[in-house]
């Protein structure tokens, strides 16, 4: 029984070392070695220069406001979905999932002729002669099509947690004198924190690294460190600096995600990614 | 009405526009008494104690507590606590700050809520547990804090939502008796949801026995047992013979086809009542001089006493007995006047 169960892991396990640990191991190389051949840490020495650094930093920032934003949206809304009856919620989850069933690059594109100098909400704003706006190409629009496509990853996550917690805890926190606020603060916030770190980890992470929604609504102009690394793969051919780059993001995820698993309850597994 | 601590006036609870859960109830708590809401699951006696919590909003009547209508209290402002059926502890915390929940709320003084929880952890006998945590304990153990957590708040009632039916036997037993020792220490108004009658009648002053949304018969453990007002309260508290009989006058009913003498009266005359005969009342004689003669079918051995079942005319009857009639034998059973009850029929 015991052996039957390893064997069928094996396909698995094969896939993870073709797909997964090779291609690290050849990232992690590239990384190490110059264009042709050779070791050496030039390619890290290479980043440390501000111009790089301003990249770092101007796509970790961007990804800490996303995510606050995904939290402070997404945390009462799956909340109210877990609180509707159970026909109701349902179909609000369906409405939440739905939008991910399109493609990624045309719900961004869809934003483009949204915010874009002629677009729909310039168009409006003209109808009724007021001025119009620069919506599109700036650290807000980056934001927003961040905050957009990401957010379901921080709702469904909280809203797992939620739906899944024992309705009497609540009750018994009333019972002993707490208000709706108090049983918020001290009872339902902390049970979901499982829920709310693996939405935190599920949004920053894509935020972090994306580079189609800096490209289509930052213009280009706001290079993050995804369009870097695109960059260095698909126009500049130096895939040893791109190597470099991809491992000191992947390095910044690990800490912050780090940081954030710090403040889980290490007895409390449930809903956690990590 | 100054000595009731909880009045029910008129309670009736509809769920979703359609489902009567309960019925027109009227219930009084007095101060300081062991008050039990017995019954079968469904009968409403959960809903009847999350109304006084103040958990489920009457759909009509009046909840009173000390004379005052507590309906649009909520639970928060109660001095009501509850010890939930699945005890309710707080996972992400530990024993302490469970028992400190309340009185943290409170904003009391972090050296006197130590005192406090310390004084209850001993109550319970958990003192060492202050650090464990909850998934730690066993199913006892946390029920123990549960109790305590309640406790320390000091509330004037505390509800208590069938707690001990997690428990196995032995354990259930010696929780008990431990509440009851605690509800006598500290002095104030238990009231319990249990579906075990054993258990009930081992740790009521007063019990209330409903059944589909309804209180049959308010009384002690000792006048609910002895005097069961009806048939479907004698079936369920312990176990009993019913049987259809004719009350033929005062002090004389007839059923199996022969007159008894009994000491009920008022029924009417030839009225059709229900006869109740606990198994423990039936005295086994010979067959020449008993009442109801019969064969016996089976005989199980049950400890204490021997449960037999006796086959009369078609009818079957439980006795309880420390003689022993075996199996195939011709019985006679006795009944006296005063181990006959008489029920209204259908009630």
């Amino acid at each position: 029984m015991k052996s039957n169960q390893k064997i069928l892991a094996y396909p698995y396990v094969v896939w993870l070392v073709i797909f997964i640990v090779v291609p690290l191991i050849l990232v992690l190389y590239f990384s190490l070695s110059f264009r042709d051949g050779g070791l050496t840490l030039e390619n890290y020495r290479r980043f440390m220069t501000p111009i790089y650094g301003k990249v770092l930093y101007r796509s970790l920032k961007l990804a800490f406001i996303s995510t606050v934003f995904c939290l402070i949206l997404g945390y009462p809304m799956a909340m109210i979905i877990a609180r509707a009856d159970i026909s109701k919620r349902n179909l609000m989850v369906l409405l939440f999932v739905l939008p991910m069933w399109m493609n990624f690059l045309l719900r961004t594109y869809a934003w483009m002729t949204l915010l874009g100098k002629n677009g729909v909400i310039n168009n409006v704003l003209g109808y009724f002669n007021l001025p119009t706006l620069n919506l599109l190409y700036n650290n807000g629009a980056v934001i927003l099509g961040m905050i957009y496509n990401f957010i379901p990853f921080m709702v469904l996550p909280i809203y797992s947690v939620l739906a899944k917690m024992d309705k009497t805890l609540i009750e018994a926190a009333k019972d002993l004198g707490a208000n709706e606020i108090t049983v918020f603060r001290k009872v339902t916030f902390p049970l979901s924190l499982p829920g709310v770190i693996t939405g935190i980890t599920m949004v920053f992470m894509p935020a972090v690294s994306t580079f189609v929604i800096p490209k289509l609504l930052g213009g280009g102009q706001f290079m993050l460190i995804g369009n870097l690394v695109e960059q260095q793969f698909t126009y500049v051919y130096d895939w040893n600096f791109g190597s470099a780059i991809s491992i000191i993001m992947m390095i910044f995820i690990l800490i912050a995600m780090a940081i954030t698993t710090k403040y889980e309850d290490p007895a409390e597994e449930s809903g956690g990614l990590w | 009405m100054s000595q009731n601590i909880i009045d029910l006036k008129n309670i009736t609870k509809i769920f979703d526009d359609e489902t009567l859960v309960l019925d027109n109830i009227n219930l009084y708590i007095r101060k300081n008494e062991f008050l039990t809401l017995l019954g079968p699951s469904g009968c409403g006696k959960t809903t009847t104690l999350r109304i006084i919590g103040g958990f489920e909003y009457p759909t009509e009547g009046d909840v009173f507590f000390e004379g005052k209508r507590i309906n649009d209290l909520p639970p928060y402002k109660r001095q009501i606590n509850t010890v939930f059926q699945k005890y309710a502890l707080f996972p992400h915390m530990n024993i302490f700050e469970n028992i400190a929940f309340g009185l943290r709320i409170k904003k009391m003084p972090e050296k006197e809520i130590k005192i406090k929880v310390e004084e209850m952890l001993q109550l319970v006998g958990l003192q060492n547990f202050a650090k464990r945590s909850v998934e730690s304990l066993s199913g006892g153990q946390q029920q123990r804090v549960a109790i305590a957590r309640a406790l320390v708040n000091e509330p004037e009632v505390l509800l208590l939502d069938e707690p001990l039916g997690a428990l196995d036997l032995k354990l259930r037993k010696g929780m008990q008796i431990e509440l009851k020792k605690i509800q006598q220490e500290v002095g104030i108004t238990f009231v319990y949801v249990t579906h075990d009658q054993e258990e009930a009648l081992t740790m009521s002053d007063t019990i209330a026995v409903m059944n589909e949304g309804k209180i049959q018969q308010i009384g002690t453990p000792e006048d609910i047992y002895n005097e069961p007002k009806t048939a479907f309260i004698a079936d369920f508290i312990g176990e009993s013979n019913i049987v259809k009989g004719i009350m033929i006058r005062d002090y004389l009913v007839e059923f199996a086809n022969r007159t008894f003498e009994c000491v009920d009266k008022d029924f009417g005359e030839n009225t059709e009542v229900e006869v109740v005969v606990r198994p423990e009342d039936i005295e086994i004689t010979s067959a020449e001089t008993g009442m109801l003669k019969g064969e016996v079918i089976t005989s199980t051995f049950k400890g204490v006493h021997y449960e037999m079942i006796v086959k009369e005319n078609g009818r079957h009857w439980m006795i309880h007995s420390t003689d022993m009639a075996p199996v195939g034998s011709y019985i006679g059973m006795n009944i006296g006047p005063d181990l006959i009850h008489i029920m209204e029929k259908g009630a």
